[in-house]
């Protein structure tokens, strides 16, 4: 089985279960490299390993940058 | 002499606040942190899948910030609601390890400018989540009052819409909050263009200011970091010393009697 979520807005097919934590190892992203939020939401670091991604969840990644 | 500053009961030697945005290469913004002596850099976020190259940028900010020992000031830029930048604001606080937060919520689109009900609201919520609140907000009197009340930690009124290099639109409202709000610490953030705008509000008795393009976008940012750090310390001597306050009529500055040459 599988689900669809929006990974910023594009779909994703992933493996039913996958958490989020999963999902950043998945895109090689370093955990400590992003902030995460899903359905708008943040999720801290340490809760990525328990949060399971569920069909037509709403994932968002950010990352540094310089800024005013 | 050390006239610094304090913000949440922490002290700031300078108060020169940088923007680490839109330099020409990352060795340029390095120089010009240093040049600056700025003790708080102002830093974002942005959405990104993909791991995305910045040419060094952010990493060379985080190295200049902490070379000297500034801190960082992770901003909310892009948000139009409390509720998005709430959220934003806790991944700024885990990805910088920081509890400060430079609070902008767009109310406008042309502008840029604050929207007070939803800045309030996300003002009023990142304090309760134990935030340092520095919210980019307009000069109205009685919704800086309204954010002091909600416990922000400082006001950041602008002084002309971001980026615009106009100055201080309004030094009528800007004097208004000073005298209002004297207790409160004060940041003219936003449209300085030219040093004599960054005395202009120190001279008002502002306790800082925050820019980011006049420095930037100038021919020499380097130069321009130096002009703006000596422009901020001689409007926070001034303001200290005590501006002559501004006559319509003429007053003789020589102390002659009557007339000084009688010639017949």
């Amino acid at each position: 089985m599988t689900i669809t979520i929006l990974l910023d807005e594009h779909p994703r097919e992933l493996p039913e279960g996958v958490s989020l934590a999963a999902l950043l190892a998945l895109l090689e992203r370093e955990p400590h490299s992003v902030a995460t939020a899903v359905n708008g939401q943040f999720v801290a670091r340490e809760a990525r390993p328990g949060t399971e991604l569920a069909d037509g969840d709403k994932v968002l990644l950010f990352q540094p940058i310089v800024g005013g | 002499m050390t006239d610094s500053f304090e913000i949440a009961g922490v002290p700031l030697a300078s108060r020169f606040l940088l923007g680490s945005a839109g330099y020409p290469s990352p060795q340029l913004l390095a120089e010009a942190v240093k040049a600056s002596e700025t003790q708080l850099l102002t830093v974002g976020l942005k959405r990104s899948v993909q791991k995305t190259g910045d040419n060094g940028f952010v990493a060379m900010a985080l190295a200049a910030a902490r070379a000297q020992g500034a801190r960082l000031l992770p901003n909310t830029a892009g948000c139009r609601s409390a509720a998005e930048a709430v959220q934003l604001a806790c991944m700024a606080r885990e990805l910088y390890d920081t509890a400060w937060i430079k609070l902008e919520v767009t109310g406008d689109e042309h502008t840029l400018q604050p929207d007070p009900f939803e800045l309030l609201a996300a003002a009023s919520e990142l304090v309760k989540l134990g935030f340092t609140v520095l919210p980019y907000c307009t000069d109205d009197l009685v919704l800086c009052r309204r954010l002091l009340d909600a416990g922000c930690a400082v006001l950041m009124p602008w002084g002309a819409p971001i980026g615009s290099g106009q100055g201080l639109l309004n030094p009528w409202a800007l004097r208004t909050l000073r005298e209002r709000l004297p207790e409160a610490v004060l940041i003219v953030d936003a449209g300085l263009g030219a040093p004599s705008h960054a005395a202009q509000a120190m001279e008002l008795g502002y306790d800082a200011v925050l820019l980011n393009s006049a420095v930037a976008q100038a021919r020499d940012p380097v130069r321009m970091a130096h002009a703006f750090r000596d422009a901020v310390r001689a409007g926070r001597q001034a303001w200290l010393a005590g501006v002559m306050p501004a006559q319509d009529f003429a007053v003789p500055s020589t102390p002659v009697s009557g007339h000084a040459f009688v010639l017949s």
